[in-house]
Protein backbone atom coordinates (compact mmCIF):
# COMPACT_ATOMS: atom_id res chain seq x y z
CA UNK A 1 0.00 0.00 0.00
CA UNK A 2 1.23 3.47 -0.88
CA UNK A 3 2.06 5.48 2.25
CA UNK A 4 1.51 9.17 3.00
CA UNK A 5 4.68 11.23 2.75
CA UNK A 6 6.22 13.63 5.27
CA UNK A 7 8.38 16.24 3.56
CA UNK A 8 10.60 18.74 5.39
CA UNK A 9 11.18 21.84 3.30
CA UNK A 10 14.53 23.59 3.43
CA UNK A 11 14.55 27.20 2.31
CA UNK A 12 17.95 28.01 0.85
CA UNK A 13 19.61 31.39 0.56
CA UNK A 14 23.18 31.65 -0.70
CA UNK A 15 23.76 27.99 0.05
CA UNK A 16 22.44 28.10 3.65
CA UNK A 17 19.16 26.94 5.15
CA UNK A 18 16.67 29.57 6.24
CA UNK A 19 13.01 29.58 7.12
CA UNK A 20 10.84 32.55 6.39
CA UNK A 21 8.02 33.18 8.80
CA UNK A 22 5.34 34.54 6.49
CA UNK A 23 8.16 34.71 3.91
CA UNK A 24 9.68 37.81 5.53
CA UNK A 25 11.52 37.21 8.81
CA UNK A 26 14.45 34.85 8.20
CA UNK A 27 16.29 32.65 10.72
CA UNK A 28 19.35 30.52 9.99
CA UNK A 29 18.84 26.82 10.62
CA UNK A 30 22.11 25.41 9.36
CA UNK A 31 23.98 23.62 6.64
CA UNK A 32 21.56 22.16 4.06
CA UNK A 33 23.51 18.99 3.29
CA UNK A 34 23.95 18.12 6.95
CA UNK A 35 20.34 18.91 7.72
CA UNK A 36 19.21 16.79 4.75
CA UNK A 37 21.23 13.81 5.99
CA UNK A 38 19.70 14.13 9.45
CA UNK A 39 16.17 14.26 8.05
CA UNK A 40 16.84 11.22 5.84
CA UNK A 41 18.03 9.28 8.90
CA UNK A 42 15.08 10.41 11.00
CA UNK A 43 12.58 9.05 8.49
CA UNK A 44 11.65 11.93 6.19
CA UNK A 45 10.16 10.49 3.00
CA UNK A 46 11.37 13.23 0.69
CA UNK A 47 12.96 16.65 0.91
CA UNK A 48 12.23 19.91 -0.84
CA UNK A 49 14.91 22.56 -1.32
CA UNK A 50 13.50 25.95 -2.14
CA UNK A 51 16.10 28.48 -3.30
CA UNK A 52 15.06 32.00 -2.39
CA UNK A 53 18.33 33.74 -3.27
CA UNK A 54 18.33 36.06 -6.23
CA UNK A 55 22.00 36.56 -6.99
CA UNK A 56 23.85 36.23 -10.26
CA UNK A 57 25.75 33.18 -9.01
CA UNK A 58 22.52 31.51 -7.95
CA UNK A 59 22.43 28.91 -10.73
CA UNK A 60 25.93 27.58 -10.05
CA UNK A 61 25.46 27.65 -6.26
CA UNK A 62 22.20 25.72 -6.54
CA UNK A 63 23.64 23.15 -8.95
CA UNK A 64 26.57 22.60 -6.54
CA UNK A 65 24.21 22.20 -3.61
CA UNK A 66 22.12 19.67 -5.55
CA UNK A 67 25.27 17.71 -6.38
CA UNK A 68 26.37 17.57 -2.74
CA UNK A 69 22.91 16.60 -1.50
CA UNK A 70 22.62 13.82 -4.10
CA UNK A 71 26.04 12.56 -3.06
CA UNK A 72 25.05 12.14 0.58
CA UNK A 73 21.31 11.61 0.77
CA UNK A 74 19.55 8.30 0.04
CA UNK A 75 15.98 9.59 -0.29
CA UNK A 76 14.40 11.60 -3.13
CA UNK A 77 14.48 15.37 -3.22
CA UNK A 78 12.88 18.19 -5.18
CA UNK A 79 14.48 21.51 -6.02
CA UNK A 80 12.56 24.73 -6.65
CA UNK A 81 12.98 28.48 -6.73
CA UNK A 82 13.38 30.65 -9.78
CA UNK A 83 13.47 27.79 -12.28
CA UNK A 84 12.26 29.14 -15.60
CA UNK A 85 13.68 27.14 -18.50
CA UNK A 86 14.32 23.67 -19.88
CA UNK A 87 18.08 24.35 -19.48
CA UNK A 88 17.68 25.18 -15.76
CA UNK A 89 15.92 21.87 -15.20
CA UNK A 90 18.43 19.92 -17.27
CA UNK A 91 21.31 21.18 -15.09
CA UNK A 92 19.53 20.37 -11.82
CA UNK A 93 18.46 16.86 -12.88
CA UNK A 94 21.93 16.09 -14.19
CA UNK A 95 23.44 17.12 -10.88
CA UNK A 96 21.22 14.61 -9.10
CA UNK A 97 17.86 16.25 -8.30
CA UNK A 98 14.96 13.80 -8.56
CA UNK A 99 12.30 16.39 -9.25
CA UNK A 100 12.06 20.09 -9.86
CA UNK A 101 9.30 22.41 -8.80
CA UNK A 102 8.22 25.42 -10.87
CA UNK A 103 5.87 28.15 -9.76
CA UNK A 104 5.71 31.73 -11.13
CA UNK A 105 7.44 30.76 -14.39
CA UNK A 106 4.63 28.26 -15.11
CA UNK A 107 1.94 30.89 -14.51
CA UNK A 108 3.72 33.34 -16.81
CA UNK A 109 4.42 30.69 -19.45
CA UNK A 110 2.16 27.62 -19.03
CA UNK A 111 3.73 25.99 -22.11
CA UNK A 112 6.86 25.50 -19.97
CA UNK A 113 5.02 22.67 -18.17
CA UNK A 114 4.39 20.85 -21.47
CA UNK A 115 7.99 21.41 -22.61
CA UNK A 116 9.45 20.07 -19.37
CA UNK A 117 7.11 17.08 -19.32
CA UNK A 118 7.96 16.23 -22.93
CA UNK A 119 11.68 16.37 -22.24
CA UNK A 120 11.95 14.90 -18.73
CA UNK A 121 8.65 13.11 -18.04
CA UNK A 122 5.74 13.91 -15.71
CA UNK A 123 7.31 12.12 -12.78
CA UNK A 124 9.91 14.81 -12.16
CA UNK A 125 7.82 17.94 -12.74
CA UNK A 126 6.11 19.41 -9.69
CA UNK A 127 4.07 22.58 -10.07
CA UNK A 128 3.93 24.68 -6.90
CA UNK A 129 0.89 26.89 -6.48
CA UNK A 130 0.64 29.65 -3.88
CA UNK A 131 -2.90 30.86 -3.34
CA UNK A 132 -4.87 33.07 -1.00
CA UNK A 133 -8.58 33.65 -0.43
CA UNK A 134 -9.73 37.00 -1.80
CA UNK A 135 -13.45 37.83 -1.51
CA UNK A 136 -14.27 34.19 -0.85
CA UNK A 137 -12.33 32.92 -3.88
CA UNK A 138 -8.96 31.11 -3.95
CA UNK A 139 -6.64 33.23 -6.12
CA UNK A 140 -3.19 32.21 -7.40
CA UNK A 141 -0.33 34.45 -6.20
CA UNK A 142 3.18 34.96 -7.58
CA UNK A 143 6.64 35.83 -6.23
CA UNK A 144 6.45 33.83 -3.01
CA UNK A 145 2.82 34.76 -2.51
CA UNK A 146 3.25 38.52 -2.73
CA UNK A 147 1.64 39.36 -6.08
CA UNK A 148 -1.99 38.40 -6.82
CA UNK A 149 -3.05 37.25 -10.28
CA UNK A 150 -6.51 36.98 -11.85
CA UNK A 151 -6.26 33.20 -11.94
CA UNK A 152 -8.48 30.99 -9.84
CA UNK A 153 -6.75 28.15 -7.97
CA UNK A 154 -8.96 25.30 -9.14
CA UNK A 155 -8.88 26.37 -12.80
CA UNK A 156 -5.10 26.65 -12.72
CA UNK A 157 -4.67 23.33 -10.91
CA UNK A 158 -6.80 21.60 -13.56
CA UNK A 159 -4.75 23.19 -16.34
CA UNK A 160 -1.50 22.17 -14.65
CA UNK A 161 -2.69 18.57 -14.57
CA UNK A 162 -3.83 18.67 -18.20
CA UNK A 163 -0.43 20.01 -19.25
CA UNK A 164 1.14 16.92 -17.71
CA UNK A 165 2.58 17.92 -14.32
CA UNK A 166 3.24 14.91 -12.08
CA UNK A 167 2.34 16.56 -8.80
CA UNK A 168 0.98 19.75 -7.26
CA UNK A 169 2.49 21.43 -4.22
CA UNK A 170 -0.24 23.67 -2.86
CA UNK A 171 0.62 26.38 -0.34
CA UNK A 172 -2.14 28.35 1.30
CA UNK A 173 -0.92 31.89 1.96
CA UNK A 174 -3.74 32.23 4.49
CA UNK A 175 -2.30 29.36 6.51
CA UNK A 176 1.45 29.61 5.90
CA UNK A 177 3.32 30.67 9.03
CA UNK A 178 0.23 30.58 11.24
CA UNK A 179 0.76 27.10 12.72
CA UNK A 180 -3.03 26.74 12.81
CA UNK A 181 -3.29 23.78 10.43
CA UNK A 182 -3.41 23.18 6.67
CA UNK A 183 -6.07 24.45 4.22
CA UNK A 184 -7.92 21.15 4.30
CA UNK A 185 -11.09 22.19 2.53
CA UNK A 186 -9.24 23.48 -0.54
CA UNK A 187 -6.88 20.49 -0.41
CA UNK A 188 -9.77 18.00 -0.36
CA UNK A 189 -11.32 19.76 -3.34
CA UNK A 190 -8.04 19.63 -5.27
CA UNK A 191 -7.60 15.97 -4.42
CA UNK A 192 -11.07 14.99 -5.57
CA UNK A 193 -11.05 17.12 -8.74
CA UNK A 194 -7.59 16.06 -9.89
CA UNK A 195 -5.98 12.69 -10.46
CA UNK A 196 -2.36 13.53 -9.59
CA UNK A 197 -0.80 13.59 -6.10
CA UNK A 198 -1.30 16.73 -3.99
CA UNK A 199 1.27 17.93 -1.46
CA UNK A 200 -0.17 20.06 1.35
CA UNK A 201 1.88 23.04 2.50
CA UNK A 202 1.42 25.92 4.90
CA UNK A 203 0.12 25.88 8.44
CA UNK A 204 1.67 22.87 10.19
CA UNK A 205 1.87 23.54 13.93
CA UNK A 206 1.24 20.22 15.66
CA UNK A 207 0.79 16.51 14.94
CA UNK A 208 -3.01 16.73 14.78
CA UNK A 209 -2.64 19.10 11.82
CA UNK A 210 -0.90 16.34 9.85
CA UNK A 211 -3.57 13.79 10.76
CA UNK A 212 -6.24 16.27 9.65
CA UNK A 213 -4.61 17.08 6.32
CA UNK A 214 -4.33 13.39 5.42
CA UNK A 215 -7.88 12.52 6.51
CA UNK A 216 -9.93 15.70 5.98
CA UNK A 217 -7.63 17.26 3.36
CA UNK A 218 -7.11 13.94 1.49
CA UNK A 219 -3.51 15.05 0.88
CA UNK A 220 -0.97 12.57 -0.48
CA UNK A 221 1.93 14.27 1.26
CA UNK A 222 2.46 17.04 3.80
CA UNK A 223 5.27 19.57 3.74
CA UNK A 224 6.50 21.68 6.64
CA UNK A 225 9.60 23.60 7.64
CA UNK A 226 9.90 25.30 11.01
CA UNK A 227 8.15 22.62 13.10
CA UNK A 228 10.88 20.23 11.93
CA UNK A 229 13.81 22.66 11.87
CA UNK A 230 13.21 23.79 15.42
CA UNK A 231 12.43 20.27 16.68
CA UNK A 232 8.90 21.10 17.70
CA UNK A 233 7.89 17.84 16.00
CA UNK A 234 10.16 14.79 15.60
CA UNK A 235 9.44 12.96 12.35
CA UNK A 236 9.55 9.54 13.95
CA UNK A 237 7.04 10.55 16.67
CA UNK A 238 4.82 12.10 14.03
CA UNK A 239 4.79 8.92 11.96
CA UNK A 240 3.98 6.77 14.99
CA UNK A 241 1.11 9.10 15.81
CA UNK A 242 -0.18 8.96 12.21
CA UNK A 243 0.02 5.17 12.16
CA UNK A 244 -1.94 5.01 15.43
CA UNK A 245 -4.68 7.00 13.66
CA UNK A 246 -4.79 4.43 10.86
CA UNK A 247 -2.87 6.52 8.31
CA UNK A 248 -0.39 4.43 6.28
CA UNK A 249 3.18 5.66 6.78
CA UNK A 250 6.67 4.28 6.29
CA UNK A 251 8.18 3.47 9.69
CA UNK B 1 34.45 -5.34 -9.09
CA UNK B 2 33.62 -3.60 -12.36
CA UNK B 3 30.17 -2.04 -12.27
CA UNK B 4 28.87 -0.26 -15.35
CA UNK B 5 25.80 1.90 -15.74
CA UNK B 6 24.55 1.82 -19.31
CA UNK B 7 24.49 5.35 -20.69
CA UNK B 8 21.92 5.92 -23.40
CA UNK B 9 20.71 9.37 -22.51
CA UNK B 10 18.32 8.42 -19.70
CA UNK B 11 18.00 10.97 -16.89
CA UNK B 12 19.20 11.13 -13.28
CA UNK B 13 22.02 8.62 -13.52
CA UNK B 14 24.06 10.65 -11.06
CA UNK B 15 21.95 9.29 -8.16
CA UNK B 16 22.80 5.70 -9.08
CA UNK B 17 26.51 6.52 -9.30
CA UNK B 18 26.34 8.19 -5.89
CA UNK B 19 24.46 5.24 -4.35
CA UNK B 20 27.29 2.88 -5.36
CA UNK B 21 29.84 5.41 -4.12
CA UNK B 22 28.14 5.37 -0.70
CA UNK B 23 28.57 1.57 -0.76
CA UNK B 24 32.26 2.03 -1.60
CA UNK B 25 32.18 1.26 -5.34
CA UNK B 26 32.97 3.35 -8.37
CA UNK B 27 30.43 2.67 -11.11
CA UNK B 28 31.38 3.56 -14.68
CA UNK B 29 28.86 5.34 -16.84
CA UNK B 30 29.36 4.14 -20.42
CA UNK B 31 27.83 3.25 -23.77
CA UNK B 32 30.94 1.34 -24.87
CA UNK B 33 29.99 -2.19 -25.94
CA UNK B 34 33.28 -3.76 -24.78
CA UNK B 35 33.13 -2.05 -21.37
CA UNK B 36 29.58 -3.29 -20.90
CA UNK B 37 30.38 -6.85 -22.04
CA UNK B 38 33.39 -7.08 -19.72
CA UNK B 39 31.73 -5.69 -16.60
CA UNK B 40 30.97 -7.88 -13.58
CA UNK B 41 27.65 -6.15 -12.98
CA UNK B 42 25.51 -4.09 -15.32
CA UNK B 43 22.96 -1.45 -14.31
CA UNK B 44 20.32 -0.55 -16.88
CA UNK B 45 18.74 2.71 -15.67
CA UNK B 46 15.88 4.66 -17.10
CA UNK B 47 13.83 7.72 -16.43
CA UNK B 48 11.66 9.20 -19.12
CA UNK B 49 9.39 7.91 -21.84
CA UNK B 50 9.44 4.30 -23.09
CA UNK B 51 9.22 4.65 -26.88
CA UNK B 52 11.89 7.37 -27.08
CA UNK B 53 14.15 5.39 -24.74
CA UNK B 54 13.77 2.31 -26.99
CA UNK B 55 14.62 4.48 -29.99
CA UNK B 56 17.85 5.58 -28.31
CA UNK B 57 18.71 1.94 -27.51
CA UNK B 58 18.14 0.92 -31.14
CA UNK B 59 20.24 3.77 -32.49
CA UNK B 60 23.21 2.65 -30.40
CA UNK B 61 22.69 -1.09 -30.95
CA UNK B 62 22.26 -1.59 -27.20
CA UNK B 63 18.89 -3.25 -27.85
CA UNK B 64 20.64 -6.32 -29.25
CA UNK B 65 23.54 -6.24 -26.77
CA UNK B 66 21.55 -6.14 -23.50
CA UNK B 67 19.53 -9.38 -23.96
CA UNK B 68 22.79 -11.23 -24.78
CA UNK B 69 24.61 -10.22 -21.59
CA UNK B 70 25.67 -13.11 -19.34
CA UNK B 71 26.57 -11.29 -16.10
CA UNK B 72 23.95 -10.04 -13.58
CA UNK B 73 21.99 -7.14 -15.08
CA UNK B 74 19.72 -4.88 -13.01
CA UNK B 75 17.10 -2.76 -14.76
CA UNK B 76 15.78 0.13 -12.69
CA UNK B 77 12.34 1.75 -13.16
CA UNK B 78 11.93 2.38 -16.91
CA UNK B 79 14.96 0.11 -17.39
CA UNK B 80 12.93 -2.77 -15.94
CA UNK B 81 9.92 -1.87 -18.08
CA UNK B 82 12.03 -1.85 -21.25
CA UNK B 83 13.19 -5.39 -20.42
CA UNK B 84 9.58 -6.60 -20.85
CA UNK B 85 7.90 -7.63 -24.13
CA UNK B 86 6.20 -4.31 -24.74
CA UNK B 87 4.99 -1.09 -23.17
CA UNK B 88 1.74 0.74 -23.62
CA UNK B 89 3.70 3.99 -23.19
CA UNK B 90 4.26 5.21 -26.75
CA UNK B 91 3.07 1.73 -27.86
CA UNK B 92 6.57 0.30 -28.14
CA UNK B 93 8.18 -3.14 -28.28
CA UNK B 94 10.60 -3.89 -25.47
CA UNK B 95 13.72 -6.04 -25.20
CA UNK B 96 11.62 -9.15 -24.59
CA UNK B 97 13.61 -10.50 -21.64
CA UNK B 98 10.65 -10.68 -19.25
CA UNK B 99 7.50 -12.25 -20.61
CA UNK B 100 5.00 -9.55 -19.67
CA UNK B 101 3.48 -6.41 -21.15
CA UNK B 102 3.72 -3.06 -19.39
CA UNK B 103 0.42 -1.17 -19.08
CA UNK B 104 -0.82 2.12 -17.59
CA UNK B 105 -2.44 2.36 -14.16
CA UNK B 106 -6.20 2.87 -14.35
CA UNK B 107 -7.63 6.24 -13.37
CA UNK B 108 -9.13 4.72 -10.23
CA UNK B 109 -5.80 5.61 -8.61
CA UNK B 110 -3.76 8.80 -8.86
CA UNK B 111 -1.28 8.64 -11.71
CA UNK B 112 1.71 8.79 -11.43
CA UNK B 113 2.12 6.76 -8.27
CA UNK B 114 4.66 8.72 -6.24
CA UNK B 115 5.97 7.64 -2.87
CA UNK B 116 6.92 4.75 -0.62
CA UNK B 117 5.11 1.46 -1.06
CA UNK B 118 5.53 -1.90 0.68
CA UNK B 119 7.09 -4.86 -1.12
CA UNK B 120 5.92 -8.38 -0.31
CA UNK B 121 6.25 -11.99 -1.54
CA UNK B 122 10.00 -11.50 -1.99
CA UNK B 123 11.96 -14.11 -3.92
CA UNK B 124 15.61 -14.62 -4.93
CA UNK B 125 18.81 -13.40 -3.27
CA UNK B 126 18.18 -9.87 -4.53
CA UNK B 127 16.09 -9.51 -1.36
CA UNK B 128 18.40 -11.47 0.93
CA UNK B 129 18.28 -10.35 4.60
CA UNK B 130 15.10 -8.36 4.10
CA UNK B 131 12.87 -9.92 6.71
CA UNK B 132 10.17 -7.49 7.78
CA UNK B 133 7.80 -5.42 5.66
CA UNK B 134 9.94 -2.80 4.00
CA UNK B 135 9.06 0.26 1.96
CA UNK B 136 10.72 1.37 -1.25
CA UNK B 137 10.39 4.52 -3.36
CA UNK B 138 8.27 4.31 -6.51
CA UNK B 139 7.59 6.91 -9.21
CA UNK B 140 5.73 5.58 -12.23
CA UNK B 141 2.58 5.70 -14.34
CA UNK B 142 3.02 2.31 -16.06
CA UNK B 143 3.50 -1.08 -14.43
CA UNK B 144 4.31 -4.70 -15.15
CA UNK B 145 1.41 -6.97 -14.13
CA UNK B 146 2.09 -10.03 -11.99
CA UNK B 147 3.66 -12.79 -14.10
CA UNK B 148 5.75 -15.92 -13.67
CA UNK B 149 8.91 -13.79 -13.39
CA UNK B 150 7.59 -11.64 -10.52
CA UNK B 151 9.96 -11.70 -7.53
CA UNK B 152 8.37 -8.91 -5.48
CA UNK B 153 4.81 -7.61 -5.30
CA UNK B 154 3.49 -4.14 -4.51
CA UNK B 155 -0.09 -2.94 -4.43
CA UNK B 156 -1.57 0.20 -5.96
CA UNK B 157 -5.23 -0.35 -6.70
CA UNK B 158 -4.18 -3.82 -7.81
CA UNK B 159 -1.18 -6.04 -7.03
CA UNK B 160 1.62 -5.70 -9.59
CA UNK B 161 5.30 -6.57 -10.12
CA UNK B 162 7.67 -4.50 -7.98
CA UNK B 163 10.53 -6.65 -9.28
CA UNK B 164 11.13 -9.30 -11.96
CA UNK B 165 13.88 -11.85 -12.55
CA UNK B 166 14.85 -14.35 -15.22
CA UNK B 167 18.24 -16.11 -15.32
CA UNK B 168 20.89 -13.37 -14.91
CA UNK B 169 18.40 -10.55 -15.51
CA UNK B 170 16.78 -8.59 -12.68
CA UNK B 171 14.49 -5.61 -12.83
CA UNK B 172 13.06 -3.38 -10.12
CA UNK B 173 10.22 -0.92 -10.63
CA UNK B 174 11.34 1.09 -7.62
CA UNK B 175 14.45 3.22 -7.13
CA UNK B 176 16.86 1.36 -4.83
CA UNK B 177 19.24 4.34 -5.06
CA UNK B 178 16.53 6.48 -3.43
CA UNK B 179 15.06 3.90 -1.05
CA UNK B 180 17.09 4.64 2.06
CA UNK B 181 18.87 1.76 3.82
CA UNK B 182 16.56 -0.90 2.31
CA UNK B 183 17.56 0.24 -1.16
CA UNK B 184 21.21 0.07 -0.18
CA UNK B 185 20.73 -3.50 1.06
CA UNK B 186 19.14 -4.46 -2.29
CA UNK B 187 22.02 -2.91 -4.25
CA UNK B 188 24.51 -4.70 -1.99
CA UNK B 189 22.66 -7.97 -2.59
CA UNK B 190 22.80 -7.39 -6.34
CA UNK B 191 26.56 -6.92 -6.19
CA UNK B 192 26.83 -10.27 -4.41
CA UNK B 193 24.84 -12.20 -7.04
Amino acid sequence: MLTKRIIPCLDIKNGRTVKGINFVDLRDAGDPVELAEIYAREGADELVFLDISATEEKRRTLADLVYHVAEKVNIPFTVGGGISSVEDVDVLLHNGADKVSINSSAVKNPQLINDLVAKFGSQCIVVAIDAKVIDGEWIVHLVGGKVPTEIKLFDWAKEVEERGAGEILFTSMNHDGTKNGFANEALAKLSSELNIPIIASGGAGNMQHFTDTFIKGKADAALAASVFHFKEIEINDLKKELRSKGIPVRL
Amino acid sequence: MRIVIINYGAGNIQSIKFAFKRLGYDALLTDDVEEIKNADKVIFPGVGEASSAMKMLRQSGLDTLIPQLKQPVLGICLGMQLMCNSSEEGDTKGLGIFDCDVVRFSNKVKVPQIGWNAITALKTNLFKDIVKTEYIYMVHSYYAPLCKETIATAEYGIPYSAALAKDNFYGVQFHPEKSSTVGEQILKNFLQL
